[in-house]
């Protein structure tokens, strides 16, 4: 039933921006893929794409080989879940549901046992039995989420599109949905791609998670991988914080105002670039030793652990730095800093990102 | 501490003095008695002046049966027309992006700024015998001017914009998401517009049909100038008015004129009571996330 979607080299534009500028991506049946990007980097216009909703400019997506352009809509057999759902209002969860099963041609039609015998086991599947006759305003939003879910997975989709599935709803609900649809696709196996500009949520659902930024993917990979080892400086500054140290490169290291902060493997590029160092790989060390010193301007909650913020000098902005409970310096203390890993990127290239 | 934020003001500074109140409802019931009511009033006392037989008598006329009956017609060929060609120009405005789209909404509005006797006078030139197509058309034994067809143009020219502008603002609102979400489960073009589009906007769709409606059983000026008045043929109920009251008939024509207004009343009566409906059915299915994105 699943099918493997392949996006090969796909560009569209749109009158005043080019959305998509030359993005490939292959899908294996049965997957589970996020694209991640902040807003504007052209991730729905790829679903849109996928879904037919858009006619790319150039390039082509296949389905199992097959060239999407020669589908039609019904054809392509897509489950899209937008954004904001698109209930059909003046329906109820049931009519919704039975949709698109109800516009097929009478010879492709179930019958009106078999429709409702549908409705039921999807309705069991995104446990809203007993619902059936109510109308979406009557829902709640997670409620509505899942109706979408069932009416979209009614046409039994070749792939699964989902259009920022959790973006209209709040936190709580948020989580509960996250970890019910990576359960949902554990069971039905759908080929399933969904939007999101909320990294957290790309890395805890996804197989793989391709990261898209002013119409190009800039990296795809497992979240470990994406995480790990980001690709781009961009990549590693969307993919949860990360402070920015510029460094010079020389033999194997990067050098902060020439002391070393950090042995680079593998590397023989030398001149200017910036560390990327997330906040929880920055440790505390005595200011005389370490090669990174500066000043404890703010200390506040940040989740589960304090955040001290560190003005160092020839750093821009202040350093955000995870502290273990144990060794808490005070508002004003001069502190060292040893940086536990980080990655490099050349300065000159580095994209702007938030 | 929100709670002590939103403490009640004075009372007198949240609401108007009593005085100024009581005044502007004073001065609006006086100027819908004086200007709307009475002449209504007036028209059924004139009507009703020689009695109900009289009444009567006067509406079973040939000619004006005749009148009643066109304008009958004529709403019926116009609203239909109207409810097609709006939802198509409220369609292509709301739901497409294209060169010259401003032009058209400024267009959609012509026959509001147009004097209808403007517009009936374009038709005698376009369609009259001394016209453009004139000699064309009588070659053909075509008449359009001085009949049906002409009446039925000058009306729709007059009426056009109602539905259009009822729609479009619903359908701008509405955006193209529930056809997108239609198409992608496979229904056709047609099945998304009867089964999605339609649903979506028939509040809109009626409403703008009865102001359609009203104004196309009231037509008076381009429809005067178009039909030639041949009595008993192409006379609309406001023609046959004004010619019964020109002809000192004040009886029969107030006993016209009372039939036309209650037409209207009736229409009013189904705005109103569509225009609660409609309120309520927008209640019921409001949705907060549409306000989103």
């Amino acid at each position: 039933m699943s099918v493997a979607v392949q996006i090969d080299r796909v560009s569209k534009g749109f009158s005043t921006y080019p959305a998509l500028k030359g993005v490939s991506l292959s899908i294996e049946p049965g997957e589970l893929v996020a694209l991640l990007g902040p807003s504007g980097s052209g991730k729905t216009t790829l679903l849109r794409l996928i879904a037919g909703l858009e006619q790319a400019d150039g390039g082509a997506i296949t389905f199992n080989g097959i060239d999407t352009r020669r589908l039609s809509l019904r054809e392509r057999r897509i489950g899209f879940v937008f954004q904001n759902y698109a209930l059909f209002k003046h329906m109820t969860v049931a009519e919704n549901i039975a949709f698109g099963l109800s516009v097929r041609p009478r010879s492709q039609r179930p019958d009106r046992q078999a429709i409702q015998k549908r409705i039921d086991d999807l309705l069991d599947l995104v446990q809203l039995g007993g619902l059936q006759q109510r109308f979406p305003a009557q829902l709640s939003g997670g409620q509505r989420q899942r109706v979408a879910l069932a009416r979209a997975l009614a046409i039994e989709p070749q792939v699964l599109l989902l259009d920022e599935p959790f973006g209209a709803l709040d936190a709580q609900v948020r989580k509960d949905l996250r970890q019910w649809l990576r359960d949902l696709h554990r069971r039905t196996g759908h080929t399933t791609l969904f939007v999101t500009h909320d990294q957290e949520e790309a890395l805890e659902l996804a197989d793989r998670v391709a990261i898209l930024n002013q119409g190009l993917i800039e990296q795809v990979g497992t979240p470990d991988q994406v995480y790990d080892h980001p690709a781009t400086a961009f990549v590693c500054g969307f993919l949860g914080e990360a402070n920015r140290i510029p460094v010079e490169i020389k033999n194997g290291q990067a050098l902060f105002r020439n002391r070393p902060l950090l042995s680079l493997k593998g590397t023989n590029a030398t001149g200017g670039a910036e560390l990327f160092v997330r906040p929880q790989h920055l440790k505390i060390d005595s200011p005389e030793l370490a090669a990174l010193a500066g000043d404890v301007t703010l200390i506040r909650r940040h989740g589960a652990v304090r955040r001290a913020e560190v003005e160092v000098q020839g750093v821009d902005r202040p350093l955000e730095v995870d502290l273990a409970s144990a060794v808490a310096p005070d508002l004003g203390e001069r502190i060292g800093l040893r940086v536990g890993q980080g990655h490099v990127f050349a300065g000159g290239l580095t994209p702007s990102f938030n | 501490m929100a709670m002590h934020e939103a403490s009640p003001l004075p009372k007198d500074q949240r609401q108007d003095s009593p005085l100024v109140r009581r005044l502007l409802i004073a001065v609006v019931l006086a100027f819908l008695a004086l200007f709307l009511l009475a002449p209504l009033l007036v028209i059924v006392v004139e009507a009703l002046a020689r009695g109900a037989d009289a009444f009567w008598l006067a509406l079973q006329d040939a000619d004006v049966l005749a009148s009643i009956r066109l304008t009958l017609l004529v709403a019926a060929i116009v609203l239909p027309i109207n409810a097609v060609i709006g939802i198509a120009a409220a369609w292509a405005v709301a739901k497409y992006r294209f060169f010259g789209k401003s032009l058209l909404l400024t267009l959609i509005d012509l026959p509001f700024s147009v004097s209808p006797v403007i517009a009936g006078l374009i038709y005698v030139l376009l369609f009259g015998a001394q016209g453009m197509f004139g000699g064309w058309l009588q070659g053909h034994q075509i008449s359009i001017v001085f009949a049906l067809p002409a009446i039925v143009l000058a009306t729709l020219f007059v009426t056009f914009p109602f539905v259009a502008r009822e729609l479009i603002p619903h359908m701008q609102a509405l955006g193209n998401v529930d056809e997108e979400a239609a198409l992608t489960l496979g229904a056709t073009g047609w099945q998304t517009f009867v089964r999605v589009t339609l649903p979506n906007i028939k509040w809109s769709l009626l409403y703008g049909l009865l102001l359609c409606n009203a104004r196309a059983m009231g037509e008076f000026g381009a429809v005067a100038v178009v039909s030639g008045k041949i009595r008993g043929l192409t006379t609309t109920m406001p023609l046959a008015v004004e010619i019964l009251y020109n002809e000192y008939m004040s009886v029969a024509a107030f006993s016209v004129a009372a039939v036309l207004a209650t037409l209207a009343l009736v229409t009013l009566v189904v705005k109103s009571v569509l225009e609660w409906r409609y309120a309520d059915d927008l209640a019921a299915n409001h949705r907060p996330d549409r306000t989103r994105a």
